[in-house]
């Protein structure tokens, strides 16, 4: 055997016998979505055994067509068998198949997936290789579908979280935008959407403000118990949320402030601030304290100081905290559950009543809405960070 | 005696000059209720006419009734009543009263007499099961079915006792995750008569042979715990047929269109209506038992079926039972209460399972988990 790997190929067995592995693989699926499961694993293993054998007589030249042309003969064969069997949807779902095993069985059979590897691996590290890839997807995609599936829902036409048979062959009366209509024109989801908007970013401003003086207080060496204060300061991140909310709630009845906004916006307040404490106490590390001692040997004031020289170098960790309080106020249900009545429901209440009490597809809606947001809110921040790096990069020093 | 001043001023007020003693109510008002389609046949019938009558007046819907008990436990430890009138089950409005958090009422005070001149406390009769209870609506746990998963052949499923019969009925199930109802419905379709299936869950044997009974279908069921689910499920073809509040089948069946039957034999009926916190401070109370009064008139009762197919707690309310609101399709066909659908039907006995539900909720909990 050559060990030139440009063309290595594995032996014929090995070919066929894996590709009609995954045949088998995807039969069991099949199968046992149909109810015949040995049926479907036996078919499977047969259909991926003759697209290993087309494969290797195509790599070893037998057929005088290109290997995109068969890969396509193979999707077009898939897809309309998937039509014949069960119409439009499966033949979707077999075209998709023809495509995977097409290309897989040519990458086994012209050994294309030696390339690019080193040479020396034993065939054991080259499968590792491949695991190792197949699991950090499969990860990936066990994160991202939940989050996915959502978004075509939302379009439903019904008011239940069903994919339709009129979705399912793609009509355009299956589709709606009722439920972005609902979200939008709907006075209970208004006031919540508003609410939230009030709420959320009243309490990063305090948990920004609060959270950065503690912790440049806190980064004070001669700060006496600072360890307990810190601890203290952080048990909101700590103790359970819902041991928190009891407490505030019981608190704040008494002093007047269940039921208001002030009530909401402080108590988020303090679940934000640990966030912000913990974010800028990390950039606190890698600050120099000689050059507020140089700021104030040239007779600036520590007001002037800590805006003109130490809030620029720590902004970075302000900002991730401050992020961290909107969204913690943002996504957070149990507390203004308890502290809030319904005039101050946010978003995420009316989310939760609104699963509980009808499950309506107006869910769907805003939270498509709310991921998109999200997306826009991240990329803004990299691009931001990447202008300021640039900007950084340009400057003297 | 204040109390009943205030009262009688309010009945005088709402008769003669809605406005003239506004004053001395609040102008706001938090109610309590359910959410969804219910919620809003309650503002459509009580609140939105009422404001219309009191200029000013803002009302606040809490959709917190799930977790009135366990809410109104910490309003009142924490001495902060925040809610002014709550939407609850009768087996709740027991508990609530007896705990001292609900307000006792006098019906023929507090509750208008029936147009032809009968007193509320006859009008509403039966339905006054705790002193502190102000009846709204008859609902009733039943069954509904796919009508195109019915195997060919086969005749559609009539009755709560189909549930448990999977050789003509396959598919899956969805039932309540609590021993009520289903207890009841598992003694009666195993043999035991109507009248013996609360002494039979009194004796371990009793609970034993309901477990069993329920045991046949374990497998094929899907538990329930938010009254939404059964309609859900059944719209998405993901079971055969559960249990969920007739109001909720009538909604995803006539405004939906959800290919679902009704299966009405046995159906378990239960009430639901208002309680007034104890303790409320007595401008919001006058506000409240203002409300009230007008709210549970005959008229009112009957205005609400218009909007969701639960049966008026009034027995004057029921012949002016009209129309859908937006449909235009009679709604009396629809009613629980309805003769064709009240063959057979079971009458929930709260007081029992007020004394019993800690017990059996153990028991069918554990039953559950095995």
């Amino acid at each position: 055997m050559s060990f030139v790997t440009d063309t290595f190929r594995p032996s014929p067995r090995f070919t066929v016998g894996l590709v009609a592995a995954f045949g088998a693989l995807a039969g069991l699926f099949m199968g046992n979505a149909q109810g015949s499961l040995l049926f479907g694993i036996v078919a499977g293993a047969v259909l991926g055994a003759v697209v290993g054998l087309g494969a290797l007589a195509l790599a070893e030249g037998k057929f005088p067509v290109s290997r995109a042309a068969a890969r396509w003969a193979i999707v077009i064969l898939f897809a309309a068998a998937g039509y014949a069997i069960a119409g439009l949807a499966s033949a979707v779902v077999a075209g998709l198949a023809g495509c995977f095993f097409g290309w897989f069985a040519t990458w086994i059979a012209n050994g294309t997936y030696r390339r690019g590897l080193a040479p020396y691996l034993t065939p054991r590290q080259v499968l590792w290789y491949y695991t190792f890839r197949v699991i950090v997807w499969s990860i990936l995609i066990f994160l991202i579908t939940p989050i996915l599936v959502v978004m075509p829902l939302s379009f439903n036409a019904q008011d239940f979280f069903t994919f339709t048979p009129e979705m399912l062959a793609l009509k355009a009366e299956g589709f709606s935008l009722k439920h972005y209509h609902d979200f939008f024109y709907n006075p209970d989801w208004q006031q919540a959407l508003w609410n939230s908007l009030a709420i959320a970013p009243a309490a990063t401003v305090l948990s920004v403000a609060f959270g950065t003086l503690a912790a440049i207080g806190l980064s004070q060496p001669h700060v006496p118990f600072r360890q307990t204060i810190m601890a203290i300061l952080i048990s909101p991140m700590i103790v359970p949320l819902i041991i928190s909310a009891a407490g505030m709630y019981f608190f704040y009845s008494r002093i007047g402030l269940q039921g208001t906004y002030v009530g909401v916006v402080l108590a988020h307040a303090a679940l934000g601030i640990p966030f912000v404490i913990i974010t800028v106490t990390a950039t606190l590390v890698g600050f120099d304290r000689s050059l507020t001692r140089a700021a104030s040997s040239l007779g600036a004031n520590p007001v002037t100081t800590f805006f003109r020289v130490q809030m620029p170098l720590i902004l970075p960790g302000v900002i991730s905290g401050g992020l961290f309080a909107f969204i913690t106020s943002f996504d957070e249900v149990v507390v203004v559950l308890f502290v809030g009545s319904a005039s101050q429901k946010t978003l995420p209440w009316q989310m939760f009543i609104g699963l509980r009490e009808q499950i309506s597809p107006t869910i769907l809606a805003v939270a498509t809405v709310l991921v998109a947001i999200s997306i826009v809110l991240l990329t803004v921040v990299e691009l931001l960070r990447r202008r300021s790096e640039r900007l950084r990069g340009m400057s003297p020093g | 005696m204040m109390i009943k001043k205030i009262s009688a001023l309010a009945a005088c007020t709402a008769l003669v000059a809605p406005a003239a003693f506004a004053a001395d109510m609040a102008d706001e008002m938090t109610i309590v209720s359910w959410g969804g389609a219910y919620q809003s046949s309650q503002v459509n019938a009580y609140s939105d006419p009422y404001k219309a009558k009191n200029d000013g007046l803002e009302v606040v819907w809490d959709e917190s009734s799930a977790q009135a008990v366990s809410k109104l436990r910490a309003q009142s430890e924490a001495g902060n009543i925040t809610w002014d009138l709550v939407d609850v089950e009768a087996a709740d409005a027991i508990r609530l009263c007896d705990e001292g958090l609900a307000m006792e009422i006098d019906p023929d005070e507090d509750l208008a007499a029936a147009p032809d001149g009968t007193s509320a406390e006859d009008d509403f009769g039966d339905m006054l099961v705790s002193d502190c209870f102000i009846p709204q609506i008859v609902f009733s746990t039943t069954f509904g079915y796919r009508t195109d998963m019915v195997p060919d052949g086969v005749e559609p499923p009539t009755s709560a006792c189909d549930v448990f019969d999977t050789e003509k009925y396959p598919g899956k199930r969805a039932l309540n995750k609590q021993p009520i109802a289903n207890m009841e419905w598992a003694l009666l379709c195993d043999g035991v008569a109507y009248e013996d299936v609360y002494d039979a869950l009194e004796t371990d044997e009793g609970v034993e042979r309901a477990l069993a009974k329920l045991g046949t279908i374990k497998d094929d069921t899907i538990w329930w715990t938010a009254s939404a689910q059964t309609p859900e499920l059944l719209a998405s073809g993901e079971i055969f047929m559960g249990s969920a509040y007739n109001g909720r089948l009538f909604s995803a069946i006539e405004e939906k269109k959800q290919p679902i039957g009704m299966a009405w034999d046995w159906q378990m009926f239960d009430l639901d209506g208002w309680i007034i916190p104890a303790g409320l401070p007595e401008d919001r109370l006058a506000r409240v038992k203002d409300f009230v009064m007008f709210a549970t008139d005959t008229q009112r009762l009957a205005d609400q079926a218009k909007y969701i197919s639960y049966g008026p707690a009034r027995a004057s309310s029921a012949p002016l039972v009209g129309k859908h609101a937006t449909l235009g399709i009679e709604m009396a066909p629809h009613m629980p209460t309805d003769p064709n659908n009240a063959e057979n039907t079971f009458v929930n006995n709260y007081d029992w399972w007020a004394d019993h539900r800690d017990d059996l909720d153990a028991k069918f909990q554990a039953w559950l988990a095995q």
